[in-house]
C-alpha cells in the first residue's frame, strides 16, 4: 500500500513546553490508525499538526516535516488546502448553530459551491455515509443543536465528508457519547474505510483495538511503538506499551 | 479573485485596528497645534500659574489657575461624595442584596448612567440649587458644591459597575475559606473581599474621577461660572471644561483667547490621558 | 464601645443599604419630576411643530429631527469601524506591544472629555477639512467619541462565540475571513447590536461635542443635507434653560422628557435584545 502521510522527525513545543519529540511514522492510504496513550502524551498535538490547526496557537513551535501525498503541508501547501484534504472531527460534537442541512452544506458553500441541486446531493450523500440520513431526513431544516449527542457527532462527520477530504482525523470522538452512540460512530468509521484514510486518537484502548488496522502508542511526547493492532495488543515490543495496556499507568 | 478579496478585507481590518491609535494622535495633534500657538503671546508659566482669567480685557489675562482650582475643588467634592456611596452601593449589590433587589438596583444604576448630562444639569438647576441655597443661606445656589453633588451622581454608575465586577470576580473560595473559619459575612467582606478586589476598586475610582474632570454641561449649568480664585466650596467657581464650552462660541478664530481655549483642552487631554492610563494599568495588574 | 461581630454586621449592612438607596432614589425622583412636569407639555403639536416666538412657543420638531440625523450618521460611521477594530483585536491581533498600544488608545478615547472632542471636531472637521459647522462634522465627532463603546461591546460579543466554532469551521479548510464572516459575526450580531444601541443612546444625549461642530441656536427649519447645521435636543434644552429668558418651565421639562424618553427607549431596546440573546442562546 502507498503511504498517504509521512511524518519525519516531528517535534512540537508550546511556549517552551515539549509536547512531541522526534516522531517518525508513515500512515498508509485508506487505513485506520488508532493513536493511544495517556493524557499529555502528545497525541492530540500530533493530530492537530496533521491539519495545521496548531497554527492557531501562537506559542506553538514545530520542527520536522509532514508530507501529504509527497507534498510538505507546511511549505508546499497553504493551511486551507491542507485542512480541506485533512479534516478533523473533535472530541465534543460541535454542530454550528444552524440547521442540519446548512451544517453539512457549510463546507462546500464556503468553497464556492452555490448550486442548490448539487448541494442537496452532497448533503444526502454525506448524511448517508455518516449513518444519519434515515434519522434526520424529515427535519433537515431544524437546528443541528437539537440532535442527541451521538447524532451531533455523526452530523459533524457528515460535515467533514461533505468537503470530500482524503484524510479524516478524529480527536477522541466518542468521549462524550454513550455506548450505543459510540457503536454507531464506530460503524460509520469502518464503512468509511473504503474511501478515506482515518486517524483516530482515543483514550479508550479497546476502541482502538476495535476499529484500528494499526495502532500507535504515544508516551510523554514520544512515539513508543506502532504496529498492527493484533501484534501490538498481543506481543508489544516495548515494555512501556505492555505496562500501559495492562493498566500499570495511564 | 476570492483570495484577493479576502486579502483586501484583511488589510482593511488591520487598518481599522490602527484607527484608534490614529485618532488619539490626531486629537493630540489638533489640540497641540492651536494650543501651543498660545505661547507666541504668553509664557507657559503665566498660562499655568496666572491667577487671573480675563481673556476679553485689554491686554487679555490668560491664567488658568482659577479654572484649574475650580475643576479641582469640584472634583474633590464629587469624589468625597461618590467614592463612599459608590463603594457601599457596589458592595451592597454584589454581596448583600437578594437577587430580585440586585436586579432592580443594577437597572437603577444603569438608568442613572443613561441620563444625559444636560438633563442632570437642568434638574440640578431647578431642583438642587434652590435646596443648596436655602440650607446654607447663600446668595446663589449655583456653587462648587452644587456641581459636586450632581457630578458625584454621574460618576457613581461608572464606579459601581466596575467595582461590582471586580468584587464579583473575587474567587468564591476566598470567601468560603473565611466563612468556614467562623468570620461573619461583614468581616469577610472588609477583611478578605475588598482587599482582594482592591486594584479593580482603585481603577473604578480613577475612571469615575476621570469622568468627573471631563464633565462639561452639568458643571457649566451648576457651578455659577465665576472665574475667580475659589476660597470655599460654597462659592461659585468655573471649571476648565465649562470655560471651553462657554467661551468658544464668542472667540475670534486665531485670537489669543481662541488658542488659550485649545491650550486648556490640551491640559485636560493630558490629565485624563494620565488618569485613564494609570487606571488601565491598575486593572491589568489584577489580571496577571 | 465594643459590639459583638453580629451586631456590627447588622449595623454595617443597614448603612450599606441606606447608601444604595441614596444612589437609587434620585433616579426615581428625577424621572418622577420630569414626567410630572413634562408630560402636560407634550402633545402632537409639540413634537411636530417648529419653535416659534424665539423658542418661547411652538414645538421641538427640528431638534428631534436634528438629533436623529446626527445619531444615525454617527452610528453608520462608528459601527463598521468599531466592529472591524474588534474583529482585528479578537481574531487577528497577536499579544504584542502593538496590540497593547491599540488597547491603551481605546481606553484613552473613552476617557477624553466630551468638550475636548468638541475642540477636536472643530479643529479637524470644521476648519481643517472645511466641512464648516455641519451635520457631517458633528456626526464624525460623535462617531469617534462612541467608537470605544462599540469596540468594547463588539469585542465582548465576538469573544463570547465559542472557540470551538472557529476550529470546526477552520478544520474544514474554510479560510479565516470566511469563518469570521459566516460563523463568528452572525453569532455575535445580537451582542454587537446591543452595543450599537447603547452607543446611539449615549450620543443622543451629548451636548458638548456638538456645541462648536454642528448645533444651531435657533433654526426653525429642517436640514437639507449633511452640510447643513441643525438643532439638536440636548443643545435645545441647554438653550431653553440658560440662554433664553422667560421660557415657560413646561416647555423646558417637555424637552427634557422627550430627550430622556428617547434615551431610555433605546436603552430598553438594548436590554430586551440582550435578554433575548441570553434566553435563545443555544450553546
Amino acid at each position: 500500500m502507498v503511504d498517504k502521510i509521512v511524518v519525519a522527525d516531528l517535534s512540537i513545543d508550546y511556549g517552551g513546553v515539549h509536547a512531541l519529540r522526534h516522531v517518525n511514522l508513515a500512515i498508509k492510504d485508506k487505513e485506520i490508525l488508532g493513536v493511544i496513550g495517556p493524557a499529555n502524551s502528545g497525541k492530540t498535538s500530533f493530530l492537530r499538526a496533521l491539519n495545521r490547526l496548531n497554527d492557531l496557537d501562537l506559542s506553538c513551535r514545530m520542527t520536522g516535516s509532514i508530507k501529504l501525498n509527497g507534498k510538505d503541508i507546511n511549505r508546499d501547501m497553504d493551511a486551507e488546502e491542507v485542512r480541506k484534504k485533512v479534516t478533523m472531527v473533535f472530541a465534543l460534537p460541535i454542530p454550528l448553530p444552524m440547521s442540519i442541512f446548512d451544517n453539512v452544506a457549510y463546507g462546500p458553500r464556503r468553497h464556492g459551491l452555490n448550486d442548490k441541486k448539487k448541494l442537496k446531493e452532497i448533503v444526502e450523500k454525506s448524511l448517508r455515509a455518516a449513518f444519519l440520513w434515515d434519522e434526520v431526513k424529515d427535519r433537515l431544516d431544524s437546528s443541528g443543536m437539537k440532535l442527541s449527542g451521538g447524532q451531533q457527532q455523526r452530523l459533524c462527520i457528515a460535515r467533514t465528508l461533505a468537503v470530500e477530504p482524503e484524510v479524516i482525523l478524529y480527536d477522541e470522538p466518542c468521549s462524550g457519547l454513550d455506548p450505543i452512540s459510540t457503536a454507531k460512530v464506530e460503524e460509520a468509521m469502518r464503512e468509511l474505510k473504503i474511501r478515506y484514510t482515518q486517524i483516530l486518537v482515543t483514550n479508550n484502548v479497546k476502541q482502538a483495538a476495535r476499529v484500528g488496522d494499526r495502532v500507535a502508542f504515544f508516551l510523554m511526547g514520544e512515539l513508543v511503538e506502532i504496529d498492527e493492532t493484533r501484534k501490538l495488543f498481543t506481543t508489544p515490543r516495548d515494555k512501556r506499551t505492555n505496562d500501559y495496556l495492562t493498566g500499570r499507568f495511564g | 479573485m476570492r483570495r484577493f478579496k479576502e486579502f483586501i478585507i484583511e488589510k482593511i481590518i488591520l487598518l481599522s485596528g490602527f484607527a484608534c491609535i490614529l485618532f488619539v494622535i490626531l486629537i493630540f495633534f489638533f489640540l497641540a497645534k492651536d494650543g501651543l500657538a498660545l505661547f507666541k503671546f504668553s509664557s507657559p508659566w503665566n498660562f499655568l500659574f496666572g491667577t487671573l482669567w480675563s481673556p476679553l480685557s485689554e491686554p487679555p489675562q490668560i491664567g488658568i489657575l482659577p479654572l484649574f482650582l475650580g475643576s479641582l475643588i469640584v472634583t474633590i467634592g464629587a469624589a468625597v461624595i461618590s467614592v463612599p456611596l459608590g463603594m457601599a452601593c457596589a458592595i451592597f449589590i454584589a454581596e448583600i442584596a437578594p437577587k430580585w433587589m440586585r436586579e432592580i438596583l443594577k437597572a437603577g444604576v444603569e438608568l442613572l448612567a443613561a441620563i444625559p448630562s444636560i438633563v442632570i444639569g437642568f434638574i440640578g438647576m431647578t431642583m438642587l440649587s434652590p435646596i443648596v441655597k436655602h440650607i446654607f443661606h447663600l446668595p446663589t445656589g449655583l456653587t462648587a458644591l452644587t456641581g459636586s453633588i450632581a457630578l458625584a451622581f454621574m460618576a457613581i454608575p461608572t464606579m459601581v459597575s466596575i467595582m461590582e465586577d471586580s468584587i464579583s470576580s473575587v474567587p468564591r473560595i476566598y470567601k468560603e475559606g473565611s466563612l468556614a473559619l467562623g468570620a461573619t459575612h461583614w468581616q469577610t467582606i472588609y477583611r478578605v473581599i475588598i482587599p482582594a478586589a482592591s486594584s479593580g476598586i482603585v481603577a473604578a475610582i480613577m475612571l469615575g474621577i476621570g469622568r468627573v474632570i471631563g464633565e462639561t454641561m452639568a458643571v457649566m449649568m451648576l457651578t455659577g461660572n465665576a472665574s475667580v480664585m475659589p476660597h470655599t466650596i460654597l462659592a461659585p467657581v468655573r471649571t476648565m471644561t465649562a470655560t471651553i464650552a462657554a467661551e468658544m462660541g464668542e472667540t475670534v478664530r486665531g485670537s489669543e483667547h481662541y488658542f488659550a481655549l485649545f491650550a486648556i483642552g490640551l491640559v485636560l487631554f493630558g490629565i485624563t490621558f494620565l488618569i485613564n492610563f494609570l487606571a488601565d494599568m491598575a486593572r491589568h495588574r489584577k489580571n496577571k | 464601645m465594643k459590639f459583638k461581630p453580629q451586631t456590627k454586621q447588622k449595623i454595617a449592612f443597614i448603612l450599606l443599604g441606606i447608601a444604595a438607596s441614596i444612589v437609587i432614589i434620585p433616579v426615581i425622583l428625577i424621572l418622577a419630576i420630569l414626567i410630572q412636569r413634562g408630560l402636560p407639555a407634550i402633545s402632537w403639536q409639540f413634537l411636530t411643530e417648529m419653535p416659534r416666538m424665539g423658542m418661547r412657543a411652538g414645538g421641538i420638531f427640528p431638534a428631534i429631527v436634528g438629533t436623529l440625523c446626527l445619531v444615525f450618521c454617527a452610528i453608520s460611521v462608528a459601527l463598521p469601524l468599531g466592529v472591524l477594530t474588534a474583529v482585528y483585536l479578537v481574531e487577528y491581533a497577536k499579544r504584542n506591544w502593538w496590540t497593547r498600544m491599540i488597547e491603551i488608545a481605546i481606553v484613552n478615547l473613552a476617557g477624553v472629555p466630551s468638550v475636548v472632542y468638541g475642540l477636536f471636531g472643530l479643529g479637524l472637521f470644521v476648519i481643517f477639512f472645511q466641512f464648516g459647522s455641519s451635520i457631517l462634522a458633528g456626526a464624525l465627532t460623535l462617531a469617534i467619541m462612541e467608537l470605544p463603546v462599540i469596540i468594547t461591546s463588539s469585542k465582548e460579543a465576538l469573544m463570547s462565540v465559542p472557540r470551538s466554532f472557529r476550529e470546526a469551521s477552520l478544520a474544514l479548510g474554510v479560510s479565516r475571513w470566511q469563518t469570521i464572516r459566516h460563523v463568528v459575526l452572525p453569532n455575535a450580531l445580537p451582542g454587537i447590536l446591543t452595543g450599537a444601541i447603547l452607543g446611539i443612546s449615549r450620543t443622543a444625549g451629548e451636548t458638548a461635542p456638538i456645541l462648536f461642530t454642528v448645533a444651531a441656536f435657533y433654526l426653525p427649519r429642517l436640514p437639507k443635507s449633511i452640510f447643513d447645521q441643525c438643532m439638536a435636543l440636548p443643545y435645545h434644552l441647554y438653550v431653553l434653560s440658560t440662554q433664553v429668558p422667560n421660557v415657560k418651565p413646561a416647555l423646558q421639562y417637555g424637552t427634557a422628557l422627550v430627550l430622556v424618553g428617547m434615551v431610555f427607549l433605546l436603552n430598553l431596546v438594548a436590554i430586551i435584545v440582550r435578554a433575548r440573546i441570553r434566553s435563545k442562546k443555544q450553546w
